[in-house]
């Protein structure tokens, strides 16, 4: 146990500790439910005919524990360790800290139970029942006051541009949950949405859509902020750019949901508003990617030989190329091709495995040698083999499903001569069996490359012990 | 319908969309111009975090300032040729409705002409003529087959098109009728008119008596007389009733489900079955096509 006069002079990792270990834990759960479902698409019989590991309820469970465990669980880490550091303070409110480490982990238990069970309100990524809801948004009220009271007690005078990303992503996410999820109550574990219709579909997918831009952009970017800096050893590109994107971009993902419900009875003004700012969107989400990416001038040949920065360089590489593909496909006349098919699942992976998993990939592999008191991390082989089992791992996911998705699209939409559809929607799902195979092999491989990950990260922490970090005093000129 | 409830809001929208926009480009312009200057001498801002974090005065990269501008510039020319400034239409006057009304317009046009010769014959000729046969299956596949089957043979609570026994008729007219407009098969709860459970189950082995399938002869004797409450609609030999949609009980043919139990549950919970109506999306001569291929798939040697 640390003494009193140690802890205000050392920051609070043991949350950290508590955070990145879980990560990883969940990230392996969540994407072992993505290869089950996969595989359940290839071979139907795996549903097992019973109604708790059906696809329909699976597949929440996986967005789920891959978005809120995995990246949920990166996300506190990352932050609570770079607000400390960044403001050369003690995180504030030790024990609201702990809470929202076990709070988080009663959110995660409570989803891996009832959404098996059928409890859903059927919200794409708000499935969760009302319960659930309020200690969500508790523990996210905590988590607020835990990061923005280290950011009010800082040591050093400006804030750094990560924590303008975290703060962003804090604030969004809160207001994002409650408005989205707000519910009456009919019982335990049932509830009617707020809104009707529309109103309802269009909350939604404004929700939907800044979950990706808030949660898993904006805190991501927040990550990327520090850790490749940190691991290149170079300065950020430029300061400039830092700000026009992260003003540019906070703006504008507010407005771009309306681009879900295109060719729908969501009236056309909103959703040319939706197409509109999705485009927009587009300089901005780059503006992150090149501020990432030329922080690395001076500094490419590192990646020769230190693969935890390939993992954030190739994570950047498919940040620009999904962030180039969403705007693209909030295109009308795009977008009527491509709603509804693969081709939008593989896109969300291009982001997710690619950005998302990648970056906190690597700055969990950063911080845990840290954390333990290691040099570096127990296999720096592993980790190079790790980094190839997954950058192939989505080569092929995302490339089949770009194929088995357009092409679903143009069967859907080949008429024959007569004003008849050519294909019958089940010719197309057939057309699909060989896709969701490398699919499947796709996401085995990204899988396995978790596995070792968490052997890999398990071992670091038993061969080292608990660290505690000094503050070091504030610098005169910071 | 006005999507806005009063003269307020698409004000308010066009006003916070352009302010929006405009907001974006002058970020960009302000930060372009504004001239970063370097007091540490080594072209960062000066400021460190964490030991070494730095950042560095760079401009902001020409072309991706360009490629900001461009999407700003072309979403402003969207504003003006399509809906998306509150109640303002747009210069083309596009709607996803009219785009939709305009494209199904323009291919029944493109399609009257091969349809003309159809229309003119008689659906007892038509289910012979091969083209008609093909156009007539992939209008089936493509809209019927979901309920009806892709072979056409039903499954429970959905009838078999090819079995002969036809619940509202099956005329040519019949059929016509049948996809026109839809079908509703209405069936009461009975068991109030029939009487005790007892008497529910003896009616249960009487129905399953006409068809001769596997019935408690016993009770089929005592439920005979109950069976009056179903005459009504079935008639009094069971044979059923096309005109009210009135299924035949003697044909062995069960489109809920065969046995006692499944008799027993209709009796008791009665049931509404329907059938959509396609006029709204089918033109009277793709109803006519498909009216024969369905016709056709019961009386193949067009007898």
């Amino acid at each position: 146990m640390q003494s009193l006069n140690t802890q205000s002079s050392t920051y609070n990792d043991t949350v950290v500790r508590q955070f990145s270990i879980m990560a990883v834990v969940w990230g392996v759960v969540g994407m072992l439910v993505g290869v089950i479902i996969a595989a359940q698409l290839v071979w139907p019989e795996l549903n097992l005919g019973l109604p708790w590991t059906s696809f329909g309820r699976l597949r929440p469970l996986h967005t789920n524990a891959v978005i809120f465990a995995f990246g949920g669980c990166t996300l506190f880490a990352t932050s609570y360790y770079v607000v400390q550091r960044t403001c050369q303070v003690r995180l504030f409110g030790g024990k609201l800290a702990a809470f929202t480490f076990w709070g988080w982990q009663l959110v995660i238990l409570a989803a891996a139970v009832s959404l098996p069970l059928g409890y859903t309100q059927g919200k794409e990524y708000a499935e969760l029942e009302w319960p659930i809801d309020i200690l969500i948004a508790v523990v996210w009220v905590a988590y607020a006051i835990v990061f923005f009271g280290t950011i009010g007690r800082r040591k050093v005078k400006h804030i750094y541009v990560a924590n303008w990303f975290f703060g962003a992503f804090i604030l969004a996410v809160a207001l994002l949950h409650i408005v989205n999820s707000a519910a009456s109550p009919a019982s335990f574990m049932k509830s009617y949405s707020a809104y009707a219709g529309v109103q309802d579909a269009m909350v939604q997918w404004w929700y939907g859509h800044n979950a990706v831009g808030f949660f898993l952009t904006a805190g991501f970017l927040g990550i990327m902020y520090y850790f490749v800096p940190k691991q290149a050893e170079r300065p950020v590109y430029s300061y400039s750019l830092s700000i026009v994107h992260f003003w540019a971009l906070i703006f504008t993902y507010m407005w771009a949901g309306p681009h879900h419900l295109h060719y729908t009875a969501l009236p056309d003004w909103t959703q040319s508003l939706g197409m509109i700012f999705s485009l927009i969107l587009l300089a901005p989400s780059w503006g992150g990617m090149i501020n990432g990416m030329m922080t690395m001038s001076g500094a490419w040949h590192k990646l020769r030989t230190d693969p935890i920065l390939r993992f954030m360089i190739v994570s950047l590489s498919f940040y620009g190329m999904s962030t180039f593909e969403g705007p693209m496909m909030a295109i009308k006349t795009v977008n009527s091709l491509s709603h509804y098919t693969d081709w939008t699942i593989g896109h969300v992976h291009s982001g997710a495995l690619g950005w998302v998993g990648l970056v906190s990939m690597g700055s969990i592999y950063f911080m845990v040698p840290k954390l333990f008191g290691q040099k570096q991390m127990h296999s720096m082989k592993a980790i190079e083999l790790h980094f190839w089992l997954a950058t192939i791992g989505i080569v092929l996911y995302i490339s089949s499903l770009w194929i088995s998705g357009v092409m679903e699209g143009l069967m859907w939409r080949a008429i024959n001569a007569d004003g008849t559809l050519t294909y019958t929607f089940v010719e197309s799902v057939k057309a699909k069996h060989p896709y969701y195979i490398i699919r499947l092999l796709g996401g085995t491989l990204y899988l396995s490359g978790m596995l070792i990950m968490l052997w890999n990260v398990l071992k670091t922490a038993s061969n080292g012990k608990s660290a505690f970090t000094t503050i070091p005093t504030v610098a005169a000129h910071a | 319908m006005s999507d806005f409830t009063s003269n307020f809001w698409p004000l308010f929208i066009s006003a916070i969309t352009l302010l929006g926009i405009f907001g974006c480009a002058l970020l960009l312009w302000i930060t372009a111009k504004v001239k970063v200057v370097s007091t540490s001498g080594d072209n960062t801002s000066g400021h460190v975090w964490d030991g070494n974090l730095r950042e560095m005065n760079n401009p902001l990269p020409r072309w991706w300032v360009w490629l900001f501008v461009i999407t700003i510039v072309f979403s402003l020319f969207y504003l003006v040729a399509y809906p998306g400034l509150g109640s303002y239409k747009g210069k083309l006057g596009w709607t996803e409705v009219n785009q939709y009304e305009k494209e199904v317009a323009t291919a029944n046009k493109a399609l009257e002409p091969m349809y003309a010769k159809f229309t003119a014959m008689k659906v007892e000729d038509l289910a012979k003529n091969p083209d008609a046969k093909a156009i007539g299956e992939r209008l089936f596949m493509n809209n019927c087959s979901q309920c009806h089957g892709s072979d056409a043979r039903g499954s429970k609570g959905f009838p078999n098109l090819t079995d002969h026994d036809w619940i509202h008729g099956g005329s040519p007219e019949q059929i016509n009728e049948t996809i026109t407009n839809g079908r509703i098969g209405m069936m009461p709860p009975m068991a109030a008119m029939v009487g005790s459970a007892d008497d529910v189950k003896n009616v249960a082995n009487y129905v399953l008596s006409l068809s001769g399938s596997m019935h408690d002869s016993g009770r089929a004797g005592l439920g005979k007389a109950k069976f009056a409450a179903c005459a009504a609609c079935h008639g009094p030999e069971g044979k059923g009733n096309q005109e009210i949609g009135a299924p035949n009980l003697t044909d062995n043919i069960w489109l809920h489900g065969a046995g006692e139990a499944a008799i027993i549950k209709r009796i008791n919970e009665g049931k509404v079955n329907q059938m959509p109506t396609w006029k709204d999306k089918f033109t009277p001569a793709q109803i006519h096509v498909l009216t024969a291929y369905v016709w056709g798939l019961s009386n193949e040697s067009g007898k």
